[in-house]
């Protein structure tokens, strides 16, 4: 129990006080100690990132499972992320796609009955049945179709057309679509929000009101209005935000100590 | 319920249809809204366009989809005027989905470069744009302030090949290319923290030149870091991305999307004059019925 937490907190303090005495110290030596200890969060970060995707996996075959509000979408987040794999360590090596679109298909209708199995006990046994033979299908595509191949340790597979449409007619405009809607939300909360109810909600109504208009050149005096918004932005804004900044960076310093010294703990699921 | 209480508790379903058709007009009709450039973004444009044909800018398109309409057409002004001006761009992409947003740019910009343009007066003959001569893609790699830190060592820790796949030494431009020493400056497009970490451990720590291209809504909160000079420029959303198209004379989407902005503005300043004529008529009533009690 003891190495468990002592340990730990060892750890944390001896790195710790090497990174920050690193920082002043330029020899060779702590470089190279340095870097080999960015290496090391590398390390940590492709184990993290593996069990990131066990664990939405997992989630997500769960919510099938007990049937969650919502669920179905939880086989589209599934589909999305191991076709988008799939095509990203993917390329063709010739002129035409040969079996690819087969490949594809099977592969993921095995993906489908890998997710029936574990959130079907009942039918497990159908489902694997059909699962095992689309995995075949998907492995003797893979094997004898030569017009394409796997490509793990280049990056071929990020050309792959497949994976620039997904990207550029799937992602794209569902991400920007999602942040565009953000414009309506902002002036419905604006025309709630701004109500001279007092004197700083005053002052707040027309600090909005003149950096809203600033850049609009048809008013009679657009020049002088641009002026005073760059003054807001530059004197009273600057002002708040750097009082804001250096709290901040100042309960990072606390922060940090703490957490070197053993103080807080909750790095290691405890208070 | 009276015309000043329906001003002040407006369904904000009427806000939505108000503005959607605004900006459906708007785009629909083509006009041009004229630009007045903040020394902010002057600074940018001023330093990019002061640099000597060779050298070597760092642009972090550190942006997802989700902030295309803002920071894309920062990309497309900045990355093609400094190719107009024959300097050398490596480019990094911190965020996720950065590298697609990237490429594209580049693919896009490389494609305008290839035709003869004018720009303020100065005309510039089309080239073609080649990888590893004109720029360089280092691509992404997580844990983004450990690639800042990292590139301040030497770009080949966290990048020992580009985006493609080909070593960094191989790569004409990036001979004797080691860290940002041999940078002019570095040009962050953010929509998120990675802007935090450029400034903390990549400008903090070795000292190079700044600027920023942020969305909207961030732009506030960077104002700090322009005047203690940690910054020398910054861009704000899509005005400041259309002041950067007006500077270079290279008018793109964000002044197309200008005048729809600005007429959305209008839009949102109506509904909050209206919900605050309504709020004093209504206090007005509370008060005079107060007094008749």
């Amino acid at each position: 129990m003891a190495m468990k937490r002592q340990i730990p907190f060892a750890l944390v303090f001896i790195f710790g006080i090497f990174m920050l005495f690193q920082y002043f110290v330029p020899h060779e030596s702590s470089e190279w100690v340095y870097e080999f200890l960015l290496d090391w969060i590398y390390i940590i970060g492709i184990l993290a990132l593996a069990l990131g995707i066990w664990s939405l996996f997992r989630v997500s075959v769960d919510k099938i499972k007990t049937k969650k509000p919502n669920w179905v979408y939880s086989y589209v987040t599934l589909m999305g992320l191991f076709i988008m794999t799939v095509f990203g360590f993917t390329a063709k090596t010739g002129d035409s796609w040969g079996l690819y679109p087969v490949f594809v298909i099977t592969f993921m209708l095995a993906l489908f009955m890998l997710i029936q199995v574990l959130a079907k006990p009942a039918s497990r046994n159908l489902y694997g049945l059909f699962g095992g033979a689309f995995l075949l299908a998907a492995v003797l595509i893979a094997i004898l179709d030569r017009t394409w191949g796997f490509y793990f340790m280049e990056a071929k597979g990020l050309q792959n057309s497949m994976f620039r449409i997904f990207f550029d007619d799937v992602m794209m405009p569902i991400l920007s679509t999602m942040f565009a809607l953000l414009a309506f939300f902002i002036a419905s909360a604006a025309y709630r929000a701004f109500r001279a109810r007092n004197l700083l909600a005053s002052l707040l109504l027309i600090a909005a009101l003149i950096v809203m208009l600033r850049f609009n050149p048809y008013l009679p005096y657009a020049a002088y209005v641009a002026k005073v918004s760059n003054w807001l932005m530059n004197v009273p804004n600057l002002a708040g935000q750097r009082a804001i900044v250096i709290g901040i960076g100042l309960g990072i310093v606390a922060t940090a100590l703490k957490v070197i010294l053993g103080i807080e703990r909750g790095y290691m699921g405890k208070g | 319920m009276d015309i000043f209480e329906k001003m002040m508790k407006l369904d904000r379903r009427w806000i939505f249809l108000f503005l959607i058709i605004v900006c459906v007009v708007t785009y629909a009709i083509p006009f041009k809204v004229p630009i007045l450039v903040e020394p902010e973004v002057r600074s940018i444009y001023n330093f990019i366009d002061s640099l000597p044909p060779g050298d070597i800018i760092l642009v972090a398109i550190d942006y997802d989809p989700n902030n295309l309409a803002e920071l894309h057409p920062m990309t497309y002004a900045l990355v093609e005027h400094a190719w107009r001006k024959k300097l050398r761009v490596i480019f990094t992409a911190l965020s996720q989905n950065g590298p697609g947003m990237a490429e594209q740019a580049i693919l896009d910009i490389s494609d305008s470069l290839k035709q003869d343009r004018t720009f303020n007066g100065v005309h510039f003959k089309g080239r073609e744009i080649k990888n590893g001569i004109d720029y360089t893609f280092l691509g992404y790699k997580p844990y983004y302030a450990l690639v800042i830190l990292g590139m301040g060592q030497n770009f080949r820790l966290p990048f020992p090949t580009d985006y493609y796949g080909t070593p960094l030494d191989s790569i004409p431009m990036m001979r004797g290319v080691l860290n940002y020493d041999q940078v002019a400056g570095v040009i962050d497009l953010s929509g998120g923290s990675i802007t935090d970490a450029w400034i903390s451990y990549g400008q903090g720590r070795f000292n190079f030149p700044l600027a920023l291209g942020l969305t909207g809504v961030m732009t506030a909160q960077y104002y700090p870091y322009l005047g203690s000079g940690q910054v020398f420029g910054i861009m704000g959303g899509l005005l400041g991305a259309a002041e950067y198209e007006e500077l270079a004379d290279n008018p793109g989407r964000a002044k197309d999307g200008m005048r729809i902005q600005l007429y959305a503005h209008m839009v949102i300043i109506l509904f909050i004059i209206m919900g605050n004529v309504g709020y004093f008529a209504e206090r007005r009533r509370q008060k005079r019925e107060e007094k008749g009690r």
